[in-house]
C-alpha cells in the first residue's frame, strides 16, 4: 500500500522538481537535498525523512516538462517516491526509466494527497475513494530497461554481448 | 505509404528501407553534444564499464561535442572542478569537438554547433540539453536526452528506445510586418498547442514564410518546438541551409538534403498566416500562457534581457541596436544582453551594435546561458519582473521563485527598455 504524499496539476516542469540554480549539483547522492525546493514544506519533510520511501506524487498531464536535467529523476528516486502521472514529458520519462525511479503512467488517476494507493501491473486502485484506474503499458523495450536494472546495466550487458 | 523527414532520417539511421510510427528502433548517432553537465555523462558512462574486464572508450571520438555554456566562466568552485574533470576527459580521449571558455570559438552550444558547420542535414543528432531540437532548422533529426542516456551513446553509438514520432506539419504563409519576428510566430503556435499540444511528436515546418527566413530565424523556431512538449521541431534543408552551411559555416562536404514524402502522412496540419500576426508574449509561469502585446503593455519591469539560444544572433542584437540607437535605457531598468557566441559578439563590435547598447544603458555580457536558468548571472530580486527573449519563464526560472518571468522578441524587449514598461514596438521609436 502506498501513501499519497504530494499532488502536482499539469505541466509540473523540471524547474519545479529540481530548480536550475542547484544544477552544478549532479551526482544523485547529493540532489536529493533540493527535490521540489521551492516548495518549503515538501521539502522540509523529505529533507526530515517524515516521508517513507515508496510514497507517491500524484500529477495531471506531462509531468517533468521542460530541462533535460537528469537531477529531476535522480533526486526523487534518492527519497524512494513514485510518480503516478496522468502524463510524463518524453524525456523525463526516459531518465526516470533509465535511472530505475518508479513512473506509473495512469491516464484517468484520480487521487489526493491522504489517499491510499495499491499499485499492481495493470491498475492503480485507490482503496480510499474504492475506483481503480488501468496503467498505460510501457513498450516492450522500455521495459527491457526496467527489467534489466536500469540503463547503465543493460548498455553493460549490450557490451559484453 | 510516405514517410515524414523525421521517418526518413530515422530509417537511414537504422539501415532500414523504412520505418512506421510507433515503431522502436535504435538509430545511430551522428552528433552527440553536451555542455557542462558532460561531467554528470563521464560519472554516467565510467560505471557502465564497472566490474567488466573492458577498457572504458567512446564509439566514436570526432562525432562527439562538449561545449562550455552554463556556466562559463565558473561561478564556483564545484563548477570549476566540474568544468576541470570535462577537461582531462576530452584530453584523454581525444574528443575533437570540444569548445571550452575561449574567445575565439566558444559560445551557446546549439548556436556552436550551426556556425561551426557541426549540424548536417539528415544526421541524428542527441543532446543532453532540451534545446536540442534547435538543429531541426539544419534539416537534421535532432532531441535531448538524459545524462545517462548520453553515457550510453557514447559507449555504444546508439540511442536506445527511441519511439519513432509522428508529426504536425506546420504551414506558414505570409510576410512578416515590420518587427514583427519569428520569435512571435514560435510563441504563437506553443500558445496555440499548449506546452503539452506536440508531446512525442514533431514540428515539421513549411510554407512560404520559412522559404523565406533565414536560418537564424528557423533556429528560434526549432529551439522553442520544445516548448510544446515536441520530441523535435525540423525545417527540411534548402537553398537557405545551403547557403548556410557553405557561406557561414565553411562546410565543404556533400550535403544530403533529405525531404519528406510527397505523400507522407502528418497526425495533424496546422496553417498560420504570419502577415497578421502581432507581436507575442508568453506571461508568468508557463510558455504556453500567450498574449499579444497589446494586452499587457504598461506592464512596469525591472530587467529586460536580449540573448540565449533562442535569441542571441546578430540580427537580434541588430534589432535591439537600431530600436536603441540614440535613445537611454530608462532609469530603474536593467539591461542585459549577451550574444549566443563569440562569432556573434566579434560582428556585433565590428558593426557597432554592441558600442550602441552600452551607450544606451546596457550591460553586455559574455556569451552563454547567462541569466535564463538563474544559475549564473543577473538574478532577480523578490516580486521583481524580467522581460526575455529567452525561452522560459517557469517559476524561479530566473533564480528566484518570487519573480516573474515574461518572454518576448527581441524588437519587444528593446522598445520596453527605453520605456521601462511593457512596449509594442510598431509603435514610435
Amino acid at each position: 500500500m502506498a501513501h499519497v504524499v504530494h499532488k502536482a496539476g499539469a505541466d509540473v516542469s523540471t524547474d519545479t522538481i529540481y530548480p536550475g540554480r542547484f544544477m552544478a549539483t549532479v551526482l544523485p547522492s547529493e540532489t536529493p537535498q533540493f527535490c521540489f525546493a521551492d516548495d518549503k514544506t515538501f521539502n522540509t519533510a523529505l529533507q526530515r525523512q517524515q516521508i517513507a520511501p515508496g510514497s507517491v506524487i500524484v500529477a495531471e498531464q506531462n509531468f517533468g516538462c521542460g530541462s533535460s536535467r537528469e537531477q529531476a529523476a535522480s533526486t526523487l528516486k534518492g527519497h524512494g517516491l513514485v510518480v503516478v502521472a496522468r502524463g510524463f514529458a518524453r524525456i523525463f520519462l526516459q531518465n526516470a526509466i533509465n535511472l530505475g525511479l518508479r513512473t506509473v503512467m495512469c491516464p484517468a488517476i484520480e487521487a489526493e494527497v491522504g489517499d491510499d494507493l495499491e499499485i499492481s501491473a495493470t491498475e492503480v486502485r485507490n482503496i480510499t475513494t474504492r475506483r481503480s484506474f488501468p496503467i498505460a503499458p510501457l513498450p516492450a523495450a522500455r521495459q527491457a530497461i526496467i527489467d534489466a536494472g536500469g540503463l547503465i546495466a543493460y548498455t553493460r550487458a549490450r557490451l559484453l554481448a | 505509404m510516405g514517410m515524414t523527414i523525421s521517418q526518413k532520417i530515422l530509417a537511414r539511421a537504422c539501415g532500414l528501407a523504412s520505418v512506421n510510427v510507433g515503431d522502436v528502433v535504435e538509430p545511430a548517432v551522428d552528433l552527440a553534444m553536451s555542455h557542462e553537465n558532460a561531467a554528470l555523462v563521464i560519472n554516467q558512462f565510467l560505471e557502465i564499464y564497472q566490474g567488466t574486464d573492458l577498457e572504458p572508450r567512446v564509439w566514436d571520438r570526432s562525432k562527439i561535442a562538449i561545449i562550455f555554456d552554463h556556466r562559463v566562466p565558473a561561478e564556483s568552485a564545484k563548477t570549476a572542478t566540474n568544468q576541470k574533470r570535462v577537461r582531462q576527459f576530452v584530453a584523454t580521449h581525444g574528443i575533437t569537438k570540444f569548445h571550452d571558455i575561449r574567445g575565439d570559438e566558444g559560445g551557446i552550444c546549439h548556436q556552436v554547433l550551426a556556425e561551426q558547420g557541426y549540424d548536417r542535414p539528415g544526421y541524428v543528432i542527441t543532446g543532453t540539453d532540451s534545446h536540442t531540437t534547435s538543429h531541426g532548422a539544419l534539416g537534421a533529426f535532432a532531441f535531448g536526452i538524459g545524462a545517462t542516456e548520453m553515457a550510453s551513446v557514447w559507449a555504444l553509438g546508439r540511442v536506445l528506445n527511441v519511439e519513432v514520432p509522428g508529426s504536425i506539419k506546420v504551414v506558414v504563409r505570409g510576410s512578416f510586418n515590420e518587427r514583427v519576428t519569428p520569435k512571435d510566430l514560435i510563441l504563437h503556435l506553443v500558445g496555440r498547442l499548449t506546452a503539452q499540444g506536440a508531446n512525442y511528436k514533431v514540428i515539421e515546418f513549411h510554407g512560404d514564410a520559412i522559404a523565406a527566413m533565414p536560418i537564424s530565424g528557423r533556429l528560434v523556431l526549432t529551439n522553442m518546438a520544445v516548448e510544446a512538449g515536441a520530441t523535435s521541431g525540423i525545417v527540411p534543408a534548402d537553398d537557405e541551409t545551403v547557403r548556410y552551411l557553405r557561406d557561414e559555416a565553411g562546410v565543404t562536404d556533400p550535403l544530403d538534403l533529405v525531404q519528406p514524402d510527397i505523400d507522407a502522412v502528418y497526425d495533424r496540419v496546422i496553417d498560420v498566416d504570419v502577415s497578421v500576426l502581432e507581436p507575442q508574449i508568453a506571461c508568468p509561469h508557463t510558455v504556453d500562457h500567450v498574449k499579444a502585446v497589446g494586452a499587457i503593455a504598461g506592464t512596469k519591469v525591472d530587467q529586460i534581457v536580449i540573448g540565449s539560444c533562442t535569441n542571441g544572433r546578430i540580427d537580434d542584437i541588430e534589432m535591439a541596436a537600431r530600436v536603441l540607437r540614440g535613445r537611454k535605457v530608462a532609469r530603474g531598468v536593467r539591461m542585459l544582453v549577451f550574444p549566443a557566441s563569440w562569432r556573434i559578439y566579434r560582428e556585433a563590435m565590428k558593426r557597432g551594435y554592441l558600442a550602441d547598447l552600452i551607450d544606451a544603458g546596457a550591460v553586455v555580457m559574455n556569451p552563454g546561458c547567462g541569466c535564463c536558468l538563474g544559475i549564473h548571472q543577473g538574478a532577480l530580486g523578490d516580486g521583481e519582473v524580467a522581460l526575455s527573449t529567452t525561452n522560459r519563464n517557469f517559476k524561479g526560472r530566473m533564480g528566484n521563485p518570487s519573480s516573474e518571468v515574461y518572454l518576448c522578441s527581441p524588437a519587444v524587449a528593446a522598445a520596453s527598455a527605453a520605456t521601462g514598461v511593457i512596449t509594442d514596438p510598431r509603435q514610435g521609436g
